[in-house]
């Protein structure tokens, strides 16, 4: 994709900011949910379905889309609300999430939503899926090699074995075709991850299993934009981005406690995030206040 | 109407090959005919019967090294892209050890990848009871979407592989390691969900025996000596465990008034179990569970062993004989 210039990237930001506000809507709603981790990858997900991803909204089930792998579907708020901005389905539909009947299950399901590319939730299973999707893709003698296989991973999935048998398999395979991104954020269920189980050094480790590594600030679009690019012109090895971000970022009394990794806000706590949205942290003031 | 059996069945010097060759031939088959089918295995080609179709398409065969996690979930994802992928290992650690992965990356996604389990129940014999997969049957039809074939010989399990590979559906195959008679010919006709009268004896019939896997060739030779005794048994051979035959096991158990059920896995879960779900809710039925029950299996010959858990021919005996009174 292309470079941004400064109108996109102001377009990026705001657009984050919107689908922050959606993620926010639709945990209050549902009563249940994650909140840290959905914030926290609202910026990489929109420079993805707004900048980099080639995917057609109005043709889910295009065949020449890129491909994306949500490994820790826990997360599922950024991608639906993202999905929702993209006009994939109305922004509306974020507050049924986790209701019956819903689309938006708690967790990502297929079946109710069949323009997913997979189900997801019992972790470390994505970057496997990935993989397949990548060797196949190879297998078509480059017929798709404009085509890439996007995964996304949390840092507290990393504890499960399966992913480092992925790893080791994409790096035997030399899958050029396959970017990961892993949410760094530092948090889990039980606590900060190098105290829960450490990772550090996380990048050498990446390294060691034969991928290419890039650390990025993952609220930076011209960041983000700039690793994908790089993962992109790399032709001998998978790509992995670790990408720093601010667990519950977007909201000062969400951000950096692992207590909102696996809390929904309630809806006093929900109208306050969402008037700190919407006044960019108290730097626009409405004049009806 | 008679279905065509292999007429050497009950002599001694009937021909045996392993089940685990029929899918290998099966498999090459296959993939001949469609582009898609793709194999997926984990340090165990040759022992799984894979290594036909890796040496003649070696571009759509994938060596995953010892993971069998990975390797369910690499194969969703191929089949995501539009490949049929056939994943194979022993059935103790596929679909074993990633029974969740099966679960949720195959078959609530709906992906029709097939997963071979090669060196099922007691017979894999020296090796012991850690390698004795007993309760895969159990752990995969358990699961909706799936569908559960446990071919009765070597002929059957080639065809089972060609028709699943035609599919769209998440399906086990389940397979053993030893050598073991050939019980149908190339006429048999084979259809998944469909079962098979085997055997129907001349006179009054007075049990139905259901029987999947090689144990299908143990239960012929019951059903005809106990005939001998006077005792008139008919033989189901139901090589697909799931989506069951429903109709035929009503009809088998309204004929017969006494159904005993047959295979080498837990009688907690297995066929026996499937077979008394169906009954239970449509025509309660006096039945008899043979198979392993309740225990880990053991080093030892796949015959010692087959005598020991009562799943040879006299143990088949004695539970009719037992359920009959």
């Amino acid at each position: 994709m292309t470079h941004l210039h400064d109108e996109k990237i102001k377009f990026l930001e705001e657009k984050a900011v919107a689908i922050r506000a959606t993620i926010i809507e639709g945990l209050v709603e549902a009563k249940s949910g994650h909140t840290a981790g959905p914030l926290g990858m609202a910026d990489i997900f929109t420079a993805f379905y707004f900048h980099i991803l080639k995917h057609n909204p109005e043709d889910p089930m295009w065949e020449e889309r890129d491909r994306v792998i949500l490994s820790n579907g826990h997360i599922c708020p950024v991608l639906y609300a993202t999905m929702a901005h993209s006009g994939y389905f109305p922004v509306e539909e974020m507050k049924t999430l986790r209701k019956f009947g819903s689309r938006l299950q708690g967790h990502p399901h297929r079946e109710y939503l069949p323009m997913l590319e997979t189900s997801s939730g019992p972790l470390g299973q994505g970057l496997s899926q990935a993989v397949g999707m990548a060797l196949v893709d190879r297998l078509n003698d480059g017929l798709s090699s404009d085509r890439y296989i996007y995964c996304f991973l949390g840092d507290g999935e990393l504890n499960e074995g399966q992913v480092w048998e992925a790893i080791m398999l994409a790096g035997k395979e030399r899958l050029h075709n396959l970017i990961a991104i892993v949410d760094r954020n530092n948090i889990q269920i039980d606590g900060f991850t190098e105290d829960v189980m450490p990772l550090e050094p996380l990048v050498q480790k990446w390294e060691a299993f034969g991928w290419h590594v890039l650390e990025i600030d993952g609220h930076n679009m011209e960041a983000i934009n700039d690793a994908v690019n790089e993962g992109k012109a790399i032709f001998e090895k998978p790509t992995v981005i670790i990408a720093h971000t601010i667990p519950g970022k977007g909201v000062e009394a969400f951000q950096r406690d692992y207590k909102w990794h696996g809390n929904p806000p309630n809806k006093d706590q929900g109208a306050n995030a969402l008037a700190e949205l919407r006044t960019l942290g108290g730097q626009i003031v409405s004049e009806h206040e | 109407m008679n279905i065509p059996l292999n007429p050497k069945l009950f002599d001694t010097d009937v021909e045996q090959a392993p089940i685990r060759a029929g899918f290998g031939e099966g498999l090459l088959v296959a993939a001949r005919a469609d582009e898609r089918v793709v194999g997926l295995c984990c340090d165990l080609t040759e022992s799984t019967k894979m290594d036909a179709f890796a040496k003649e398409f070696p571009k759509r065969f994938f060596e995953m090294g010892i993971m069998e996690q990975s390797m369910a979930s690499v194969a969703s994802g191929m089949a995501a892209m539009g490949k049929v992928p056939f994943i194979s290992s022993y059935a103790m650690f596929s679909p074993g050890r990633n029974w969740e992965q099966i679960r949720t990356t195959i078959c609530y996604n709906d992906r029709p990848v097939k997963i071979v389990g090669s060196h099922a129940g007691i017979s894999v014999g020296p090796d012991g009871g850690t390698h004795q997969a007993v309760e895969d049957i159990a752990i995969t039809r358990v699961i909706p979407n799936m569908v559960v074939i446990a071919p009765c010989d070597t002929i059957e399990a080639k065809k089972a592989t060609i028709a699943m590979a035609k599919t769209t559906t998440p399906t086990y195959l389940r397979l053993a390691r030893e050598k073991t008679p050939i019980v149908t010919t190339e006429d048999t006709p084979f259809e998944i969900g469909k079962a098979q009268i085997f055997y129907r004896p001349q006179g009054t019939v007075r049990v139905g025996i259901i029987a999947c896997g090689a144990l299908v060739h143990n239960a012929l030779l019951a059903a005809r000596e106990l005939e001998n005794d006077g005792i008139g048994a008919m033989v189901m051979n139901i090589a697909t465990i799931k989506p069951l035959d429903r109709d035929a096991i009503v009809a088998l158990a309204k004929e017969c008034g006494a159904i005993v059920t047959v295979e080498e896995h837990q009688v907690a879960g297995g066929l026996g179990s499937a077979v008394a779900e169906v009954l239970a809710t449509t025509h309660p039925t006096r039945m008899a569970f043979v198979g392993v029950h309740d225990k880990f299996g053991q080093s030892g010959k796949p015959e010692e062993l087959l005598k020991h858990y009562g799943m040879d021919k006299e143990g088949i005996k004695y539970a009719v004989k037992m359920l009959l009174g």
